[in-house]
């Protein structure tokens, strides 16, 4: 790049920047064998592709063993096999659990690999740093590293602390990271318990989590810890009640709480819920930001006031569990906000050729990486703020909207209109709706909506970005 | 409950839930007598799960495990002589009677119903396939006037609770005296 002058970078920072080594380089810089070889990958990926496209195509796929669309389908055959071998009933029964069960922890011990060095390198994009990059390629056994560290070091219980207590949260928090997956719907087979109360699962799974947060704090016997403690707990009951009012509009349209059901209805009607009900999905994500302590609402262990909040007391692996749980309830967030407003597992006919826990993967790392540039972008905001948002702002206008939605529901079931024009109706009223409640709610609150975004000063008095580059650029 | 599983799983659950039940009385610690409890709630969710009526264990773990602890810790956190133990409590003899009370009557109920109509082949023939659209049907079908009153109810407590800790004039009594 040096041979262009005129893009020539500013600083010193920004120029090790633009010379850092790029993948594009990396790959022109690569000797010819590797190079012969990839392209002989790219053409036998291209093939594979093509051989698939003709067996869905055939129809040879649908409801075969092998049939990589759906994996329930290839366990559904194993335990019929095995039925027909005169398994006991029990035994059968544990395997199709176990392989369920596998298939989840191995999806969540994978992601606590992988998710922290993603979230680092996301942020680190943000802010015009590097990263975590020394560490294997692209740094990507930093966490690694961070585990065995996590792991070896020395496990120090404060001398003032409740000796059983001290123990049980760590574990315990991590159980409703792990539950809350049971109900989410991978594929239409491929679910691993497809409850009739799967909406409700997952709000009774999500209030578990605030009597561990609460017993970990208590048990440390440190006043941060309890400060941190109490305000998560006053948090997570608060966040809870718009969580439950936006779910309880999308179970009101769709007239299930079974997760395949609301999933099977977007699908129906070729439409996501997002666009029917956007205040129902800016409610679910903003409280369950909340709820899982991410961080532009994450005042249960800010780092600036409160130590480290309800986990200041927990040292090595201990701690490590508390920040594995946030990385582990980001996905399942993900998964929910996916299931429930993205569509899940559809795609618009495009789950027929591709793998539908693939789109749901790809729905999940869409909103897992939205979460990401949330935090590396807002402030903390103040405990105060947080409350008066949810119980004066979220809740009522989510009830207005309860009420609206229960009404289109009947309007849903009674009327022989097609989908499109009831349905499209509904988003309209619903999307106006929601602008005149925030506008009307934000006036009467005394808290004008800003209508020009004012710039930063300085800058404009010297002529903008690029005259102030220009300034500081040595001639 | 025929199977080898089902009475396994009976075992375990009611094990956790009444030996935890117990644990809850015999704990000094007001915070470890509340962990029981919370670990009885969860063990009670299990046993209905055992039952099929999943919409009921999921409401258990949801308001009791979920709710009600909740509301207790924040209760042990809020009143003064909290930190006291567990021991001394001064209700010994009015909570053995309603204890022994509730216990007698669950007994008395559990002895008179006939349980031959409620299970094997008759519970078969009702074809409880699915039990929450049957809870549905009923809450806004036949019993709607209880759950009317009952929302209501629960309306009236969250005004009253408001009203109660409402800032009047602007004193300085917020509550925070405690």
């Amino acid at each position: 790049m040096s041979h262009l002058p005129a893009s020539q970078s500013a600083t010193p920072m920004l120029r090790q920047i633009a010379e850092r080594p790029t993948v594009r380089g990396a790959l022109m810089r690569a000797p010819l064998p590797v190079k012969v070889f990839g392209a002989l990958f790219v053409l036998g990926f291209l093939a594979l592709n093509a051989g698939i496209a003709y067996v869905v195509i055939d129809g040879r796929l649908d409801g075969q063993w092998y049939d990589v669309r759906d994996l329930g389908v290839g366990v559904g055959a194993l335990t019929d096999w095995m039925r027909d071998q005169g398994v006991p009933e029990v035994a059968v029964y544990l395997t199709s659990a176990i392989v369920g069960a596998t298939g989840v922890l191995s999806l969540v011990g994978v992601w606590l690999i992988i998710g922290p060095w993603l979230e680092r390198r996301a942020i680190a994009k943000f802010q015009v740093r590097m990263g975590p990059n020394r560490n294997g390629p692209f740094g990507l056994f930093q966490s690694l590293a961070d585990a065995i560290k996590l792991m070896q070091k020395e496990v120090i219980i404060p001398r003032g602390a409740d000796k059983i207590l001290y123990f049980i949260p760590p574990v315990f928090i991590f159980v409703p990271a792990l539950l809350g997956w049971a109900v989410v719907p991978w594929a239409p087979e491929m679910t691993y318990t497809d409850l009739d109360v799967g909406v409700l699962f997952t709000i009774a799974i999500s209030s578990l989590g605030v009597l561990a947060v609460f017993l970990a704090g208590w048990a440390s016997n440190n006043h941060y810890s309890l400060l941190g403690a109490m305000r998560t707990v006053a948090m997570m009951v608060s966040y809870e009640i718009p969580i439950s009012l936006s779910l309880l509009s999308v179970a009101m349209l769709t007239s299930s709480m079974r997760l395949s059901e609301i999933v099977a209805w977007q699908s129906n009607y070729n439409v996501w819920m997002i666009v029917i009900l956007p205040f129902a999905a800016f409610a679910f994500l903003f409280s369950s930001t909340a709820e899982i302590n991410r961080t532009p609402n994450d005042i249960g262990e800010a780092e600036s006031e409160i130590v480290a909040g309800f986990y200041t007391e927990y040292s090595g692996m201990k701690g490590g569990l508390f920040m594995a749980v946030e990385l582990g309830n980001a996905i399942l967030v993900g998964a929910l906000m996916s299931t429930f407003f993205l569509g899940g597992y559809t795609m618009f006919g495009l789950e027929t050729w591709i793998p539908g826990y693939l789109i749901l993967l790809t729905k999940i790392m869409t909103v897992y990486l939205f979460f990401v540039w949330l935090r590396a972008t807002l402030p903390r905001f103040r405990l105060d703020q947080l409350m008066g948002f949810a119980w004066k702002f979220l809740i009522p206008i989510s009830m207005v909207q309860v009420f609206v939605v229960a009404i289109q529901a009947s309007v849903l079931a009674r009327v022989d209109a097609p989908g499109v024009f009831v349905l499209g109706s509904f988003a309209i009223i619903n999307l106006s709706m929601t602008i005149l409640l925030v506008r009307l709610w934000a006036s009467r609150m005394s808290v004008s909506t800003i209508q020009q975004a004012t710039k930063p000063i300085l800058t404009q008095v010297v002529g903008g970005l690029r005259a102030a580059e220009q300034i500081r650029k040595p001639v | 409950m025929d199977s080898p599983a089902f009475l396994l799983a009976f075992l375990i659950l009611s094990g956790i839930t009444v030996t935890s039940a117990l644990l809850v009385f015999v704990a000094r610690n007001l915070m470890h007598a509340l962990a029981f409890l919370v670990l009885s709630f969860l063990g009670m969710a299990g046993l209905f799960m055992t039952l099929s009526a999943d919409f009921i264990a999921i409401a258990q773990i949801l308001i009791y495990a979920g709710s009600i602890s909740v509301l207790m810790v924040f209760a042990v956190m809020l009143t003064p002589l909290a930190s006291r133990d567990n021991g001394n409590s001064l209700y010994v003899i009015p909570a053995l009677m309603g204890g022994a009370g509730i216990a007698g009557l669950v007994s008395l109920v559990a002895i008179e119903t006939d349980w031959a109509e409620h299970s094997g082949d008759a519970l078969k023939a009702a074809d409880f396939e699915r039990t929450v659209p049957v809870i549905g049907d009923l809450l806004l079908g036949r019993y709607v006037l209880a759950f009317e009153v009952a929302s209501v109810l629960l309306f009236i407590a969250l005004l009253g609770a408001i009203l109660l800790v409402q800032d009047r004039d602007g004193g300085d009594a917020t509550g925070e005296a405690q």
